[in-house]
């Protein structure tokens, strides 16, 4: 037989030379997908935190108000309907004077109109003065100091996002109004503030950005994953049980599981169809309420938590069942004596992973109309928690993303913080339970 | 009695007819629990049981199909609160020492599982009838074939709409191309030397990461589309831009969603190449280094093209998720329906349309409407379809090896 | 006979040792296997005679944790000397594995498949021609040769293995190592693979580690018997089964231990 291989090992041949220079290529190619991949991540999180960490940090204004009688209550009634009459705009006066009072204060001298130093605060300022006078009638008179947000223009400057060049064409802000935020600032009659009301407080309107807050959609979700909890986890659960240990091996059954399967890959907008048909258009249940998108979201879950339950039932070795069955207990007690509580920690764990993608779906609650500026009040009880109108955390995000304002914007990003450190919290939960529980037959 | 309280009350009837039942097990024994055939708590929930559920069913069916109108509802309750009184009444009959309750609860028990695994079908049922029906009524409004054989998509107030599905089927399947042409090769890649090259160390910090990829909600990859990369592509290609070109006119475009909604399938690409690329028996890859072959030899010439099957699997489910993605689509993509080549340009898909006509101002029954039904319709087909093809091929490829 | 000495040393191990991380798997291991001769490893199982055959091509590098000191030697040169590229020792050195492994492609690309990538045909007919002639060497051609085309898997278990010598021969290599070729065949194809065996020994260097005294009795001309890691004796194959020196060899062969 010809033998062109008679070469010495000791040398590299050409070929194989070229052969290993082909190795390495592939090598390299190996490693930057995996760096692209990770490299994608790292991009990702840097313009999440980047962008959304500022919607924590609010400018906020403190004033001194005086609670001019003359204004609120002119009969010094203090009856709660009288004055509840004066209206918000009723109000506005009160903060022109707080304004004027406050500049005088500090020294500070500006060419503007005290209805231009109003403007300067949030248009919820009023509401926010009026509801502590509602609250505390016996203080009409007196002079407060109040924290005030200041409005989204002046928030944004101090932040960058708004220049002296870009508000050329702003009609909401202008360039002497700027000067006057910049001796406030001096004063410290302006300052940035840790905004804890981004976290409690209800979406607002959209010409108050500065105001919105996730508080109340964090709520909508929260009844939203209740609903899933009570009915995805029974309900998948038992379906598991009747597959892994009753279900006999006839078409019957290939076909339940065939369904199951599929619906796992069926694309959640199609589920949000389902929802508006069955949920809403036949059975007449409130819209945008969190029950029907917890029903919603059951549906999809179910799935997720059948093929995780059915793992964990799989894994309890026959001998444990056979040892019941032994003693005389009936199929289904050793089911549910013993199968079932050895199986319960992957159960829960694959529970809480199923909750956490639920936590996070946001397209078919946009077609039980779980979208627009309905989480603005937060529910004053469990029922009304169910069934009053609200949206959820993912669709309070996209909310925000479409209202096209960088001020909503930053809100936006900052919404995703709060919604990936719940997604964090709850997988690490899964990942600790799972490593604490876990047993190796 | 409205229907909550109704509720209440058979639940409290069934309550008491369980306390009642476990003590009347005890009382026919005088005491000597040896004597009964099964434990005291099952002839409880014997009489539990035979209450709650037949009521609980009268009174569903009663609400959902009313049988009469003028019924009133006092009578709806008489009925209800009646049936489960007697029943309770009729069960406690029942207990004696030799009666099985133990296997009489466990039957029912039995049931409510089976009833459990039937939602699976019901709720596939309840998908295709409640598109279909809808559909039907659209197709009534509009011709099936102007839908799917039309070119344009322009639905208008006035009501000569032009609803076609193709453009938005073009619109879809471009944006996932390029979504499936930047996840496969880094997806497969990434697999490729996770499971073949990387030491435990380097696996264990790299897979978990690209999993992280996996478990970001797609309104987070959404909104990255419209605020981050495709500002970027336009700081590119528009005008004033990197490039010194005027390609692009709007940050959303094809390539801002398509690119996006690649990154968010790498790892769900990863992930099941992983599975299949070490499917593949070690026996194989021994014979092939045995020959002199190189690493990377053994991997394209005898490992991939044994995967092959299932990594064609694995691109078509990759494909279906594409093709059904919903918010990085309505957030990066854009509403203009059109058949264009160019990846800079906003198209709509399938899923952003559906949205847009659910949510929209107009009258539910217009075909501008219903219309959404048709296109749910045809996306569950296609993506059940595409579904069903990957199956069939991983699991015919499966049972090579097995 | 007796002139056969220095130059049909094909391969020549001195004092080799094989750590699997801190468990010292083969210790102290001398021999030397000679040319165009079947060289049979026996031994227990576990006493590692098939972690050493894979050190001759070295294929035991596929096992992170393993690590070989010592010298082996073939034709003179350190296959574990920094140069070498065990690419082309592979080459050099076929392997044929316990359960038949063949590629999930035709006939025809299973045995081209070696060729292939070392580049030894420079034309199809070429390619032609080595695919017959590994073929008839593992006497198999006549059976294959009209379905060429037909996928590997789908023979029976005897002409898979013949298959992967063939395949293993297809590279002209100068040394044939066989780890257990015949423990999943039925007796006939075992039979027809030990015909085979004494052909092959015309050309090539042969080592079979097989766990078959009587097997070994039956192809092979040199015999090394293994026990826990150690090289307890190596003869001709007729010495060691009717007076071996050691005795563990005899406690072995008489069926004490195993």
């Amino acid at each position: 037989m010809s033998n062109t291989l008679k070469n010495s090992l000791l040398t590299l041949d050409a070929r194989t030379k070229k052969r290993n220079a082909a190795e390495t290529r592939f090598r390299v190619y190996g490693i930057a997908a995996i760096g692209a991949g990770l490299a994608m991540l790292i991009l990702l999180l840097v313009t999440i935190f980047g962008n959304g960490l500022g919607a924590f940090q609010q400018t906020f204004v403190t004033l001194n108000v005086p609670l001019l009688e003359e204004k609120l209550d002119k009969n010094s009634t203090r009856n709660l309907e009288k004055i509840k009459k004066v209206s918000t705009f009723g109000y506005a006066p009160l903060l022109k004077q707080a304004m004027e009072d406050t500049l005088a204060e500090n020294g500070i001298e500006t060419d503007l109109k005290s209805k231009k130093q109003a403007a300067l605060l949030s248009k919820s300022a009023a509401a926010q003065l009026r509801n502590y006078v509602l609250a505390n009638p016996d203080m009409i008179g007196a002079t407060v100091e109040f924290t005030f947000l200041a409005n989204a223009r002046v928030d944004g400057y101090l932040k960058d996002r708004v220049t002296r060049e870009s508000i050329a064409d702003d009609k909401n802000i202008n360039a002497t109004q700027l000067d006057l935020v910049d001796a406030l600032l001096a004063a410290e009659v302006i300052e940035q503030r840790f905004n804890l009301s981004f976290i409690t407080g209800a979406d607002a309107s959209d010409q108050r950005p500065e105001a919105a807050g996730m508080g109340v959609s964090m709520l909508g979700s929260f009844f939203m994953m209740l609903v899933v909890l009570a009915l995805a986890l029974p309900i998948g659960v038992a379906a598991s049980i009747y597959l892994e240990e009753f279900a006999p091996k006839n078409w019957i059954t290939d076909i339940i599981e065939v369904n199951i399967s599929n619906l796992a890959a069926v694309p959640s907008i199609v589920f949000g169809i389902l929802g508006l048909a069955v949920f809403i258009n036949s059975m007449h249940l409130p819209q945008s309420a969190p029950l029907v998108g917890g029903l919603v979201l059951t549906l999809m879950t179910l799935p997720t938590i059948i093929i995780s339950t059915r793992a964990s039932l799989k894994s309890v070795p026959p001998s444990i069942r056979d040892a019941a069955l032994g003693v005389g207990a009936s199929k289904m007690q050793s089911v549910f004596h013993h199968v079932l509580p050895l199986a319960a920690p992957g159960i829960l764990t694959g529970t809480i992973i199923g909750l956490a993608q639920a936590l996070g779906e946001t397209a078919p609650l946009l077609l039980i109309g779980m979208i627009g500026f309905i989480a603005s009040n937060a529910p004053d009880s469990v029922a009304s928690g169910f069934l009053d109108p609200n949206s959820a955390m993912p669709a309070q995000i996209y909310e925000w993303a479409k209202r096209a304002d960088p001020a909503f914007y930053e809100r936006a990003w900052g919404g995703i913080i709060i919604l990936l450190v719940f997604l964090i919290t709850m997988n690490t939960i899964a990942v600790i339970l799972r490593r604490r529980f876990e047993r190796r037959w | 009695m409205s229907v909550f309280w109704l509720t209440l009350a058979v639940f409290l009837i069934a309550l008491l007819g369980t306390l009642a039942g476990y003590r009347r097990a005890f009382s026919v024994v005088a005491g000597d629990v040896r004597k009964l055939h099964s434990l005291p708590k099952y002839y409880g929930s014997f009489v539990g049981f035979t209450v709650l559920i037949p009521s609980l069913l009268l009174l569903i069916l009663w609400v959902v199909a009313p049988p009469l109108e003028q019924v009133s509802t006092k009578f709806r309750m008489f009925l209800v609160l009646g049936l489960a009184v007697l029943l309770m009444v009729l069960a406690l009959s029942r207990i004696t020492p030799d009666f099985r309750a133990r296997n009489a609860v466990e039957r029912v028990v039995l049931g409510l599982l089976i009833a459990a695994a039937s939602l699976a079908i019901l709720t596939t049922i309840g998908i295709v009838l409640s598109m279909l029906f809808e559909t039907r009524n659209f197709f009534g409004l509009y011709s099936w074939k102007d839908f799917f054989f039309g070119l344009k998509w322009a639905p208008s107030f006035r009501g000569d709409s032009e609803l076609s599905i193709l453009p938005l089927l073009w619109g879809t399947i471009y944006i996932s191309l390029i979504a499936l042409l930047v996840s496969v090769p880094i997806g497969l890649f990434a697999a490729i030397y996770l499971s073949e090259y990387a030491g435990p160390k380097t696996r264990g910090v790299a897979k978990p990461l690209l999993e992280i990829l996996a478990g970001i909600p797609t309104i987070v990859y959404g909104l990255f589309a419209l605020l981050t990369v495709g500002p970027l592509l336009l700081r590119t290609f528009g005008s004033g831009g990197l490039l010194g070109v005027d390609w692009m006119t709007g940050a959303t475009a094809v390539l801002t969603a398509g690119l996006v909604m690649g990154i968010m399938l790498i790892p769900f690409v990863s992930s099941l190449s992983d599975d299949i690329i070490n499917a593949v028996p070690q026996a194989m890859r021994d014979g092939s280094l045995g020959l002199g072959a190189t690493k990377s030899e053994t991997i394209r010439q005898v490992v991939i093209p044994a995967a092959l099957p299932g990594i064609i699997g694995a691109i078509l489910l990759a494909a279906s998720r594409a093709i059904g993605e919903t918010m990085i689509v309505v957030l990066g993509a854009g509403a203009l329906a059109k058949f264009s080549l160019d990846p800079l340009e906003a198209m709509t898909t399938i899923t952003t349309r559906i949205v847009s006509q659910l949510t929209g101002d107009g009258d539910f029954a217009s075909p501008e409407t219903l219309v959404a039904f048709a296109l749910g319709l045809t996306l569950f087909v296609l993506t059940l379809g595409l579904n069903v093809i990957a199956l069939y091929i991983v699991r015919t490829y499966r049972e090579q090896y097995e | 006979m007796k002139d056969r000495l220095m130059d049909t040393i094909k391969i020549s191990a001195k004092d080799v040792q094989v750590y699997y991380a801190d468990n010292h798997a083969i210790k102290d291991v001398n021999v030397e296997i000679e040319d165009k001769t079947v060289t049979a490893f026996i031994g227990p199982s576990g006493c590692g005679k098939s972690t050493f055959l894979r050190c001759l091509n070295r294929m035991n590098e596929t096992i992170d944790i393993c690590r070989v000191e010592g010298d082996i030697l073939i034709d003179g040169e350190d296959i574990y000397d920094r140069r070498v590229d065990p690419v082309q020792l592979r080459a050099k050195v076929g392997m044929v594995f316990q359960k038949p492994n063949p590629f999930p492609k035709s006939i025809y690309d299973n045995v081209a498949y070696g060729p292939r990538i070392h580049g030894l045909a420079r034309a199809k007919s070429d390619l032609d021609e080595i695919v017959e002639k590994s073929l008839r060497k593992a006497a198999i051609w006549d059976e294959v040769k009209d379905r060429l085309d037909a996928p590997g898997t789908g023979l029976s278990g005897g002409q898979q293995q013949r298959l992967c010598i063939a395949r293993a021969v297809a590279t002209a290599p100068e040394v044939l190592l066989m780890d257990e070729p015949c423990s999943a065949l039925d007796p006939i194809a075992t039979a027809q693979v030990e015909e085979l065996i004494d052909e092959l020994r015309q050309n090539f260097a042969v080592v079979i580690v097989t766990h078959s005294m009587q097997q070994a009795a039956r192809v092979s001309q040199k015999t090394a018997f293994f026990h826990l890691g150690n090289l307890v004796e190596y003869g001709d194959t007729n010495q060691i089964f009717t007076k071996p020196s050691d005795p563990r060899t005899e406690s072995y062969i008489t069926g004490r231990i195993g």
